[in-house]
C-alpha cells in the first residue's frame, strides 16, 4: 500500500501535495481499492471554490458512491480534464494521473491538523 | 460467517471478501469491469457454494413441488430444469428458485443463500405430501463456469461429451471427480454450473484446474460484483432487489414462469385476483444517455409525480452508459416512456427499454 511521504491526508481518504501556495487533492490508494473500479467523477466543471471540510463532489464506482472532502478551503484553479473520459485513472494512478483538482489554498494554517503518512498508514490500521 | 470449500483459494489468489449472506464471499479479485469482460469474452469461474440445494424425494415429490411452485414442474423430464418461483398465499414472492428433476421421486430446488432458512422452513410446513425435503446446503458445492470458452475448457477435464442443451443437466467426472454438470447459468453467456458433493481438496482440484486452462485463454477469476453486473445486463432478477415479498411474479415480468392454469399452487387465486384487476406497476428496464450511476432505491419521476423506484442499477461494462430496472407505475411503462431519475436532488432524462440490455 503506496501512502507517499511528502503528501498530507485527511481522514475521509483525500491526499493533498502541497507546492507554494497550490495545492493538488485526490484519494489515497486505500480509498481507490476500498471503492473498487471508478466509473464516474462527479466534480462540476465550473466548481469555483471547495471550504475545508465541505463535500466538492462525488466517486460513483461499480459497488458504490463516496463523497469527496475538501483538504483545505480555496480557489479551484483546474478540475482534471482526462477524468471526464477516464475516470479509471484514479484506480490505476490515484497519486498520479488520477489527480481529482488543483486550488490555490486560501489559509495554509488549515493543513496544520491534516494526517501524515505515518498518522494515515496507522488511520488505515496499516 | 460460514466459509465454502473454495475459501483457501480466494485467500490465495488475492479476492477481496465480504460477508454475503451469512458467508464470506469474494466480491472481487482484481476489478470488476475487468472480471466481468472476461466472462463476455473468455469465460469466469464463480464460487456459488453458497446457494442452497434442498432434494424433494418420495412418491409425491412432484405433488410437493406442484403445490409450493408458480411453474409447471409437470412438463420436467428427468435431466431438465425449470426456472420457477415460490409465492406466498398473497401473491409475494418467496424466493426464485431452479428446479431439477432428477427422476419421478426425486427433485433438487436450487434456492438463493439469504433465504436458504426461510425457504426450507417454508416448504417442510407446507409439505402434506408422501415426500421428504432436506436441506443438503452445506454438502454441496457450486461452481459457475461462465463464458464463451467455458464448453471447450469443461470438455477438456469431463469424461463426458457435454452435448448440453440449455436449462439440461447430466452426471460426469469433472476431474475424475462425481459432478452434476448443469447448462445454467447468471450471465447470458455459455455456460456451466458444476454441482459437487466431496471434499476441500477435490472442489479445490477442479477450481484450480479450469482457472489454469481458462486464464491462459483470458479467462478469469470472478466475485459477486461482476455475477451482479452481468446478471443485470441481462435483466435477469435478484432477489432482495428486484423480487421480494412485497412484489407478485406477475409484475416482476415474471408472468412467463407462473403457469396459472396448472393445477392448484400457493398464491395462485391472489395472482388470479391480481392478473384480473390489472398490473398497477411493472418492473421496467430503463438506460439513460447522461452520466449518472443508477442505484437501488433512487426514485423515478413523471413532471413531478413520482411513479417509480430502481431496484438495480450500474453502469453496463459492454455499453458503457447506464442501466437499470425499476418498478414503474403501469400508466408509464411502455417502452420508449421517457422519465426522470433523482439522483442526490438531481434529475436525469431515462428511457424504458426492451430487455435484455445486451442481445446475447
Amino acid at each position: 500500500m503506496s501512502i507517499p511521504a511528502n503528501l498530507k491526508y485527511t481522514a475521509e481518504h483525500e491526499w493533498i501535495k502541497i507546492e507554494g501556495n497550490t495545492g493538488i487533492i485526490g484519494i489515497t490508494e486505500y480509498a481507490q481499492g476500498e471503492l473498487g473500479d471508478v466509473v464516474y467523477v462527479d466534480i462540476a466543471a465550473d466548481l469555483e471554490g471547495i471550504s475545508k471540510g465541505e463535500t466538492f463532489g462525488t466517486i460513483e464506482a461499480v459497488k458504490t458512491v463516496s463523497d469527496l472532502y475538501a483538504p483545505c478551503s480555496g480557489k479551484v484553479i483546474e478540475v482534471n480534464p482526462k477524468l471526464q473520459d477516464q475516470a479509471e485513472l484514479i484506480n490505476s494512478d490515484p497519486y498520479g494521473e488520477g489527480w481529482l483538482i488543483k486550488v490555490e489554498i486560501a489559509d495554509s494554517s488549515e493543513l496544520d491538523d491534516l494526517m501524515t503518512d505515518g498518522d494515515y498508514a496507522k488511520h488505515i490500521g496499516q | 460467517m460460514k466459509k465454502t470449500k473454495l475459501y483457501t483459494a480466494h485467500q490465495k489468489y488475492g479476492a477481496k471478501i465480504i460477508d454475503f449472506a451469512g458467508y464470506q464471499m469474494p466480491v472481487q479479485y482484481t476489478s470488476m469491469i475487468a472480471e466481468h469482460q472476461a466472462v463476455r469474452n473468455a469465460a469466469g469461474l464463480f464460487d456459488v457454494s453458497h446457494m442452497g440445494e434442498f432434494f424433494v424425494r418420495g412418491k409425491q415429490a412432484l405433488d410437493l413441488v406442484q403445490h409450493v411452485t408458480v411453474n409447471n414442474a409437470a412438463l420436467l423430464k428427468p435431466g431438465k430444469i425449470q426456472y420457477s418461483a415460490m409465492c406466498y398465499e398473497d401473491g409475494g414472492i418467496v424466493d426464485d428458485l431452479l428446479v431439477y428433476m432428477i427422476s419421478q421421486e426425486e427433485f433438487l430446488l436450487v434456492v438463493n443463500a439469504s433465504n436458504i432458512e426461510k425457504d426450507f422452513q417454508w416448504i417442510t410446513s407446507n409439505n402434506t405430501f408422501d415426500a421428504t425435503v432436506t436441506d443438503e446446503s452445506d454438502e454441496w458445492s457450486l461452481i459457475a463456469f461462465q463464458g464463451p470458452i467455458s464448453r471447450g475448457v469443461l470438455q477438456s477435464y469431463c469424461d463426458s461429451p457435454l452435448e448440453l442443451e440449455y436449462y439440461h443437466f447430466m452426471y460426469a467426472k469433472v476431474c475424475g471427480i462425481d459432478t452434476l454438470v448443469s447448462r445454467t447459468g447468471y450471465t447470458g453467456e455459455l455456460g456451466y454450473e458444476l454441482y459437487i458433493k466431496a471434499g476441500e481438496e477435490e472442489v479445490l482440484h477442479i477450481w484450480d484446474s479450469l482457472y489454469k486452462t481458462s486464464s491462459d485463454k483470458g479467462g478469469s477469476l470472478t466475485g459477486l460484483g461482476a455475477r451482479d453486473t452481468l446478471r443485470l445486463e441481462m435483466g435477469y432478477c435478484l432477489y432482495g432487489n428486484d423480487i421480494d415479498a412485497a412484489t407478485n411474479p406477475l409484475e416482476a415480468g415474471l408472468s412467463w414462469i407462473t403457469k396459472l392454469n396448472k393445477t392448484e399452487f400457493i398464491g395462485r387465486d391472489a395472482l388470479l385476483e391480481i392478473k384480473n384487476q390489472g398490473l398497477k406497476r411493472k418492473l421496467c428496464a430503463f438506460t439513460s444517455d447522461e452520466k449518472i450511476f443508477p442505484r437501488h432505491g433512487y426514485s423515478i419521476f413523471k413532471g413531478n409525480e413520482n411513479i417509480g423506484v430502481v431496484t438495480s442499477g450500474t453502469v453496463s461494462p459492454v455499453l458503457n452508459k447506464p442501466i437499470g430496472m425499476a418498478y414503474i407505475d403501469s400508466r408509464y411503462s411502455e417502452t420508449g416512456t421517457e422519465l426522470e431519475i433523482e439522483i442526490r436532488g438531481k434529475r436525469s432524462k431515462i428511457d424504458i427499454v426492451k430487455l435484455p440490455f445486451i442481445l446475447k
